[in-house]
């Protein structure tokens, strides 16, 4: 009667699949589950694509485009050096203002942005959540190494700017790519926190702004962390902004003093930060789909 | 090496649910929103999930197992919400299960939302490498099928323009051809042939059906009854949940086709201001049935299905002429039919309630999914009162079981109608045509 048997599953051409093939075993995860970080190794493709995605589509249909990068330290620096250099007569370490927090605005800038693009990550990619599966860590770390094309325009008009005040950077310069690294984790470290909280509590879309302009005050950029006093000097430090920030202008203007204990509690307050972050975020990581 | 290639073991999926309750007046909402809130806080500052109470919570999956051999395609099929695409959220792993476990043998790719992760700022070209890596594939394996990823598109003139500006259509073929150029061992198929174009269905169904020749496994999600029998020799119907049938595709749909599945086969216009209307007739209800009067929108094709017309007629003396259209789903229209009913033929009527029904015979349609349209006009002089497309729908399963137009043949036919036809075949000795020829 009925012919289950089609002509074409006779020969299952067997060349066409690899001989070993990968096993996945699906089940529930309890308890504490591994960073899995070899995961993102193995999705680096990805990662570099979601990146050059962000750096392509930032500045789409602007009439400035890539200008936006310097534009906004640039005008926060004017800002500065007229009310809290001119008006306000805020010390700047031998400094020429301008360049003082310039050299500071660009650290930050690279964290305020990727701090906020990576906080907000998940909720702005659920359509990727939802539908694929990849390793859930490579969205808030793309959304901050997306930051570093920003950051580094921004840089060439520092360097521009030295040029016209006639400072050279002492050997120090060469730390910059660990400050910078620094920067990078200490935004990815926050932003794991936040954009795995985000999934559940929109809340933190509307924190972020807020949190960002109380950090910025909380960090030496308009004034020098000389200004606080020596014993509250540490405490100061657990704001890994407040290292890094002096770090920029110890590597970069040569003229800063007091940098070592500073960076040394930011950098530790990162690592605790970040691997809290990771695990947090491990946890939270199987709910994400079904949650946002 | 085993020849499974997926093994599902007692997999169950919790979802809990947003508890719904009435406020009666605003401060019972106020005191309720503060209390909600709170008790957020507190379950946020504890860490603790909520404990919802067991009627806030829903087994999107109860207990379900099964196995897929290597080279088998598998149809799944069911009502809305029965945990089809539960399943293959979990196979792909983009959500956890509850219970239970899955073994899986293979790369898996899926077609769960073609076009996931394009960007409408980027070109066709940037698009084709960004989604091709979110669905898995390496940045050599996208250069190697790039070729063949576009010329299956047919967007050649626009890789270099931004998806945004594409149309609908366009974007949906980058979006399909990209997936389809995915290798994996194991493809997991949603619904994707209810979008587009009839002739982008159709490349779609291809494309699945040499995937199969292939050798890959297959499940392929649908509603569409038709599409999963062409497919899959085996189908497992889901009902809340749980699976309530498992085995050969025909025995299987022919179990689901039970009258009253859909709300395709009828529509009811309960307000008469709503209703399709002239000054003369009105329509009250469209529906189809089966031989026996069930209300259904699934039919083999061997059997007859009954189309009833419910209409007023608002002023007398008029001839009344009702009448359907029939169209595939490529807008072909199949064809019309008139009112031929001697009894009021010809006939001015009184006022009042009619039904009109006609009666498409078995063996007439092809296979595949057919909107009907009803309309009436007076004869006499001719005025229009009222058309309506799209009133009812209907599948025609074509069942593979030898005694329709098919025969044993088990692809597809195409066409809109398949009528049996009279077919003879005549011997004429076993001299070949050269033969014939040089004796001549």
């Amino acid at each position: 009667m009925f012919k289950l048997e089609l002509p074409e599953n006779k020969d299952i051409p067997e060349l066409s699949l690899p001989k070993t093939l990968p096993h996945f075993n699906i089940r529930p995860s309890h308890g504490w589950v591994s960073l899995k970080l070899k995961d993102i190794w193995e999705y680096r493709e990805l990662l570099y694509f979601l990146v050059w995605r962000d750096i392509k589509v930032r500045y789409k249909q602007t009439v400035l485009g890539v200008a936006w990068a310097i534009l906004q330290p640039i005008l926060t620096m004017v800002v500065f050096s007229i009310f809290f250099g001119r008006l306000a007569k805020v010390p700047s370490d031998g400094i020429p203002y301008p360049l003082f927090a310039y050299c500071a605005l660009i650290p930050w800038q690279l964290f305020a942005n990727a701090l906020t693009a990576s906080g907000n990550s998940l909720v702005s990619n659920q359509q990727l959540l939802t539908k694929v599966y990849f390793p859930r860590l490579i969205i808030p770390t793309s959304a901050v190494l997306a930051g570093l094309v920003d950051f580094g325009v921004s840089l060439l008009v520092l360097i521009g700017m030295m040029f016209y005040f006639g400072i050279v950077p002492t050997a120090a310069v060469l730390t910059l790519p660990l400050l910078i690294l620094l920067t990078i984790a200490s935004a990815l470290a926050v932003g794991l926190w936040l954009s795995a909280l985000n999934v559940q509590y929109r809340d933190v879309q509307y924190t972020i702004p807020f949190l960002m302009q109380f950090w910025l005050f909380l960090t030496p950029i308009a004034y020098p962390s000389s200004l606080v006093p020596e014993k509250w000097r540490i405490l100061y430090g657990l704001n890994p902004m407040a290292g890094v920030v002096e770090g920029f202008r110890w590597a970069l203007l040569g003229k800063t003093n007091g940098i070592g204990s500073l960076i040394f509690v930011s950098a530790l307050v990162v690592a605790i930060l970040l691997f809290g972050g990771l695990v947090y975020f491990r946890r939270m990581e199987n709910t994400f789909a079904d949650v946002v | 090496m085993s020849d499974i290639a997926i093994s599902v073991k007692n997999l169950s999926k919790r979802y809990r649910i947003g508890q719904r309750q009435r406020h009666n007046a605003l401060r019972d909402k106020i005191t309720d929103a503060m209390y909600t809130s709170l008790r957020r806080l507190s379950r946020f500052v504890n860490g603790q999930p909520a404990a919802y109470k067991e009627d806030n919570i829903i087994w999107a999956l109860k207990d379900v197992s099964l196995q897929v051999k290597r080279g088998e395609a598998v149809g799944i099929t069911g009502p809305n919400g029965a945990g089809k695409s539960t399943l293959l959220k979990i196979l792909t792993r983009i959500t956890e299960p509850t219970e239970g476990y899955a073994d899986i043998y293979g790369r898996v790719g899926s077609l769960l939302e073609i076009g996931t992760g394009f960007h409408s700022e980027l070109t066709g070209r940037e698009n084709i490498y960004l989604n091709g890596a979110i669905l898995g594939m390496k940045k050599t394996e996208i250069d190697r099928k790039f070729d063949e990823i576009v010329a299956f598109s047919e967007i050649e003139r626009f890789l270099d323009t931004p998806v945004k500006r594409y149309s609908s259509g366009m974007y949906m073929r980058l979006a399909f051809s990209v997936a389809a150029h995915l290798e994996p061992e194991i493809l997991l198929v949603d619904e994707v042939l209810s979008v587009g174009d009839a002739s982008f269905q159709k490349k779609c169904f291809a494309k699945m059906e040499e995937i199969r020749h292939e050798g890959r496994t297959i499940l392929f999600v649908s509603h569409n009854l038709g599409a999963i029998t062409r497919l899959c020799q085996r189908t497992i119907l889901f009902e809340e949940g749980q699976i309530s049938a498992d085995g050969p595709s025909h025995q299987v749909i022919s179990s689901y086709l039970t009258p009253e599945t859909g709300t395709t086969a009828e529509k009811i216009w309960t307000d008469p201001e709503k209703a399709p209307q002239g000054e003369i007739a009105r329509l009250r209800a469209v529906r189809l049935r089966s031989v026996e009067g069930h209300l259904i929108d699934t039919i083999d094709i061997r059997q007859p299905l009954r189309v009833e017309m419910e209409y007023e007629v608002l002023k007398p003396d008029h001839i009344i002429m009702p009448h359907f259209a029939f169209y595939n789903e490529e807008g072909v229209l199949a064809f019309s039919a008139h009112d031929l009913d001697p009894a009021w033929r010809r006939r001015p009527r009184p006022v009042g309630l009619y039904v009109s029904t006609a009666w498409i015979p078995g063996n007439l349609l092809a296979d595949g999914t057919f909107s009907v349209g009803a309309g009436i006009d007076t004869i006499d002089p001719i005025i229009f009162q009222f058309y309506e497309y799209d009133v009812v729908a209907f599948h025609v399963i074509d069942s593979l079981e030898g005694d329709s137009a098919r025969g044993d043949f088990t692809g597809d036919m195409g066409g809109v109608l398949r009528p049996m036809l009279k077919w003879s075949t005549q011997y004429n000795g076993d001299e070949s045509y050269t033969k014939q020829c040089s004796k001549s």
